[in-house]
């Protein structure tokens, strides 16, 4: 525990020192916020509610997405870095070391979707629905963004390659948010591709905050991620980390420099 | 516990190319092994293997008394490993550095923070300490580096070419620092390019040539191996090298070797000081103007490219 406690404040002093970090993750999220939310928010309709209301959970989410290529970078420099090396020739067990990449980052996200939050109120967002609905759905984002910074510890561990881990990762964030009910709804799609966005986690945990916050009315449809997206949300998620945890504490076994 | 560290048969490949071919070390406590050998010899690798960062393929090693596969936990409460490049942490200064490491090993807070000041004393780093370790030069990362794998102060030391880089001032303190720790009692390891730092460092040497010890000696027992003391002599002018041939050779019976360009003369010295005396009788008689006379044993330099050399030269012909 004190292990968790020592290297988590050395992600924090990091944190301190580059407060970029934070700009770097919330730069596309705050982007989309202007350009969906303010700019095309007059010209893009949607059912039952306004558009700057409807993108912002998918806004949010990028957040989470952006994070994924900030913790594979902080992982993959500590790695080139020989700190690595270091940790792992000390008698501290693996998991406490890559535990305190994601507890650290997470205060990241916070800090970022805070950032958002307030672009968001400027172009007129706002929560409908009551605080605990308004909790709940912050609460799932983090969960959806913790999710994902495990993902980048396992892609910074087996990548190392900073270049090759930036374009990976910044495919990845347009990838898994466009594919997703973020910016749209997903009627229009064909079949399969709407089988695959319905499961992004993305679409689900979206969906989910839209419709705890009062942002858009509930989308239709039978497959069971559009009836119970937190249901859904909390399945992947879950599916996710039961497969990446392990993969992580593998890879960082077997660790090397270069 | 017979030796601190030691490694049997060990060895490891990636992909196609075998990197250790079967590597045999054995390190009594309290002494310093010093690892020479050409780039890509396989010596970090070892070091990685001992270090428990990589798991042999075969073969075994036990460090402070512990397998390194089965035990790795025991063996990494007793080492120091400082990589081969400096693994600081460049965001922290170098006080937060040592702390860090402090409550890693289990020193608690304040533990941790009497150390880390004690070895920014002991390491010269006291007036940097307070500022980000990404404004050291070299030479204060190395120090900083060595520092952190003192901090628990192990039994057992890994240095992977702990002076590559370093101006010969930083070296020397750098040097001074490893052999505190010797003197404490602290077990060494350290692979090194400089083969004057494993004369001045490492009781016993060995050399390793692809993947595998092709020497093992002390630095006296090497140079032995390579050639005996020679006597060599320069001359004022070139037309005396005759007869200062002709003099050396009747004062040690041995045919001397005459380098016309350099205008010198080379006897190896079979009788030591006997020898020495005689030539310089010799030479006194015949009138040849000396301007340098030398016993010289051949360098570490010297026995590491004949050894290495050779090696490569077996290598290649097993090629063809
Ligand atoms: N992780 C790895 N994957 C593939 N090859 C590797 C890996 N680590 C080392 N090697 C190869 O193993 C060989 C030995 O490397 P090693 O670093 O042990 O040599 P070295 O003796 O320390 O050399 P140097 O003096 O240059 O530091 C090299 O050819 C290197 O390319
Ligand atoms: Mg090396």
């Amino acid at each position: 525990m004190s292990e968790v406690l020592a290297l988590t404040g050395r992600q924090m002093t990091h944190l301190r020192r580059t407060p970029e970090k934070i700009i770097s993750v919330s730069l596309t999220p705050i982007a989309m916020v202007v350009i969906l939310g303010y700019l095309f928010a007059s010209v893009i309709s949607v059912k039952g509610g306004e558009y700057h209301d409807y993108v912002m959970a998918g806004v949010f989410a990028q957040v989470g997405l952006a994070c994924v290529g900030a913790t594979a970078l902080g992982v993959a420099s500590d790695l080139r870095a020989g700190l690595t090396d270091r940790f792992r020739s000390m008698p501290i067990s693996r998991a406490s070391v890559l535990f305190a990449y994601t507890v650290a980052d997470l205060v990241t996200a916070a800090a970022a979707m805070g950032a958002v939050a307030g672009i968001g109120l400027l172009v007129g967002w706002r929560i409908h629905g009551g605080f605990f609905e308004a909790v709940a759905g912050f609460a799932l984002l983090l969960g959806f963004t913790y999710a994902m910074l495990w993902l980048g510890v396992l892609i910074g561990l087996a990548m190392r390659n900073m270049e090759a881990i930036n374009g990976v990762t910044a495919l990845a964030l347009v990838l898994f948010s466009f594919l997703s009910n973020s910016f749209m709804p997903l009627r229009g799609l064909p079949g399969w591709l709407r089988a695959v966005a319905e499961w992004n986690p993305v679409s689900s945990v979206a969906e989910a905050c839209r419709v705890l916050w009062g942002n858009a009315p509930a989308s239709a449809g039978a497959s069971l991620p559009v009836r119970h997206p937190e249901l859904a949300s909390v399945l992947t998620l879950g599916v996710l980390l039961a497969v990446v945890v392990p993969l992580a504490l593998r890879a960082f076994r077997s660790a090397a420099a270069r | 516990m017979e030796f601190a560290i030691q490694a049997e048969g060990l060895k490891k490949r990636f992909g196609d190319h075998e990197v250790l071919a079967g590597v045999d070390l054995s390190v009594p406590p309290g002494t310093v092994l010093g690892l020479l050998g050409p780039n890509g010899a396989g010596k970090t690798t070892t070091v990685r293997t001992l270090a428990t960062l990589l798991a042999p393929d075969a073969g075994r090693a036990t460090v402070a008394g512990y397998d390194v596969v089965r035990r790795p936990r025991e063996v990494r409460r007793r080492i120091g490993l400082a990589g081969q490049y400096a693994a600081v942490d460049e965001l922290l200064t170098g006080r937060e550095n040592l702390v860090l490491i402090g409550r890693l090993m289990g020193l608690g807070r304040r533990g941790a923070q009497t150390r880390a000041e004690e070895l920014l004393d002991g390491f010269g780093l006291q007036h940097a300490a307070g500022r980000p370790s990404k404004t050291y030069s070299g030479g204060m990362r190395r120090r900083l580096d060595l520092a952190a794998c003192l901090v628990a102060s192990p039994q057992v030391l890994f240095l992977d070419e702990p002076t590559t880089g370093l101006d010969p001032a930083s070296r020397i303190t750098l040097w001074q620092q490893v052999r505190e720790q010797i003197a404490r009692g602290v077990t060494v390891l350290l692979t090194t390019q400089y083969l004057e730092e494993a004369d001045f460092l490492a009781d016993r040497i060995t050399v390793f040539g692809s993947g595998r010890v092709i020497a093992e000696g002390t630095a006296d027992e090497l140079k032995r191996k390579v050639g005996d003391e020679r006597l060599e002599i320069s001359v004022e002018r070139s037309e005396s090298l005759d007869a200062a041939a002709a003099a050396l050779g009747r004062a040690v019976s041995e045919a001397p070797v005459v380098d016309r360009e350099t205008r010198r003369v080379a006897v190896r010295l079979v009788d030591g000081i006997g020898g020495v005396a005689r030539a310089a009788a010799e030479l006194e008689r015949s009138g040849v103007p000396v301007t340098d006379f030398a016993v010289r044993r051949p360098s570490l330099d010297e026995v590491f490219l004949q050894l290495t050399g050779t090696g490569a030269q077996t290598k290649e012909s097993g090629d063809e």
